[in-house]
């Protein structure tokens, strides 16, 4: 069977780049799935439509353009700045899928003299209520256990550098805690909306892997 | 446990793929295995520590695939081990025996928005904080053979408390049943010389969440 045999063919979007080589295991694993599926629903533990929904969710709804706008609010409200570093979960309230977040979001500002970078080495914890699901980066063996050693070289491999006295700031968080990286606002941007604003916002610069889109060549 | 999961300062994976912006899901049976781990959170078969630990009991080899693999791999071995499937019938691919009745009851359309957010993990306190912010803390050299969110890479260490971080579900004994115990958490501050030795980033600083267990005056 080839990925493009199955019966949900109709729902591909076509993206199987990152499966090269694997097909016999993959259809393996489909099966599988498929298969773990069918045991829920047949349990009586799910309806059929609510695992849809939580695809869709996260396919459309939640993801890092909450986040982005969570900082560009930041950005141009200096009151909402103060609260959203005193307690993000509470801040980002309004800005959350169906009006909410969940506890524990924890915002930390990246200075000129400090840089924020966001990891899990035990596992993948990561700001889903305002990024969505982490990048296949942020889960990979090699970020997880080289930026709380080398954060520099990881920085290299996403083409940023650091003024050499910055101070990097890496939280790696093993418990509950989730973090979000608030980056400095990029120059240039005096009088910009946050709607302009926001679109500045990359996800890799909210997790401290990356800066917000230079707004050279944006609309202003 | 001293297992695969616990990576923090580990050689040898190579550079990080940075370019990724592709879709959410590279394949549909990724979004499928994360959506039926998510329902089965959801009716409260087994809470978050004992599906973490049920990923870090993976043998290596297992665990070294990818993400979604050790989830499916997870949820698999997880319904057996709490009595939602056996064995037979995840081979089978079907039922072959009525369902367990979940904690949460039948997962509908309703309670997407509750599993699609985090939840919370705050309890009331039984003692009052053992430590405040700046107090420092060294971490105990400690080995458990079970869960623990203590990273190894910080064991023994000396840092500094820079955040309370409240009561919270301890997931030692939360993950191997022993049930919520909750405990004082904390955010604890190591600098990188400390950590990595004076050949290392001298303007690294890094922080774990620290649960108060884990610590002894410093």
């Amino acid at each position: 069977m080839t990925p493009h045999d199955h019966d949900d063919h109709d729902h591909d979007h076509g993206h199987h780049h990152h499966d090269h080589g694997e097909d016999s295991e993959l259809s393996e694993t489909e099966l599988r799935v498929r298969a773990l599926q069918t045991i829920l629903v047949e349990k009586g533990y799910v309806d059929p439509a609510a695992l849809d929904a939580i695809v869709e969710t996260y396919e459309t709804k939640v993801g890092p353009h909450i986040g982005a706008r969570i900082v560009a609010r930041a950005w141009t409200d200096p009151a909402f700045r103060a609260e959203l570093l005193a307690d993000a979960s509470k801040a980002a309230q309004p800005f959350g899928f169906q009006g909410k977040v969940g506890d524990h979001l924890v915002a930390v500002e990246n200075t000129p003299d400090r840089h924020n970078m966001v990891v899990c080495t035990l596992c993948s914890c990561y700001p889903w209520d305002v990024l969505g699901l982490p990048p296949v980066w942020y889960k990979s063996f090699a970020y997880r256990s080289r930026v709380v050693k080398e954060p520099r070289a990881v920085l290299s491999e996403f083409g940023v550098t650091l003024p050499d006295k910055a101070e990097i700031r890496v939280w790696d968080s093993t418990a509950e805690v989730r973090y979000m990286v608030l980056p400095q606002r990029p120059a240039g941007t005096e009088g910009w909306s946050e709607e302009q604003l926001a679109a500045l916002v990359t996800r890799d610069s909210m997790i401290g892997t990356g800066m917000p889109a230079s707004p050279k060549g944006a609309s202003a | 446990m001293n297992g695969i999961h616990d990576m923090g300062g580990m050689d040898g994976f190579g550079p990080v793929d940075s370019d990724e912006s592709g879709p959410v899901f590279h394949a549909r049976w990724e979004a499928g295995v994360m959506a039926a781990s998510r329902v089965m959170g959801g009716i409260g078969a087994w809470n978050i520590d004992q599906g973490r630990y049920h990923i870090e009991m993976l043998p290596p080899e297992l665990y070294l695939k990818s993400y979604y693999r050790r989830w499916l791999e997870r949820t698999e071995r997880a319904m057996v081990a709490y009595g939602y499937a056996d064995a037979e019938e995840i081979a089978a691919g079907h039922a072959l025996r009525p369902g367990k009745t979940p904690p949460r009851g039948k997962f509908t359309v309703a309670d997407v928005p509750r599993v699609c957010r985090r939840g919370s993990f705050y309890r009331p306190a039984t003692a009052p904080a053992r430590f405040a912010v700046g107090d420092r803390v060294r971490t105990r050299n400690m080995h458990p053979k079970t869960h623990t969110r203590l990273p190894r890479y910080v064991r023994g260490q000396t840092g500094r408390i820079v955040a309370l971080r409240g009561c919270q579900v301890f997931p030692d004994t939360e993950a191997i049943g022993q049930g919520e115990n909750p405990q004082w958490l904390y955010t604890v501050e190591f600098n990188g010389l400390d950590l990595w030795g004076p050949d290392s980033d001298p303007t690294l600083k890094v922080s774990v969440e620290a649960f108060e267990p884990y610590l002894e005056p410093g």
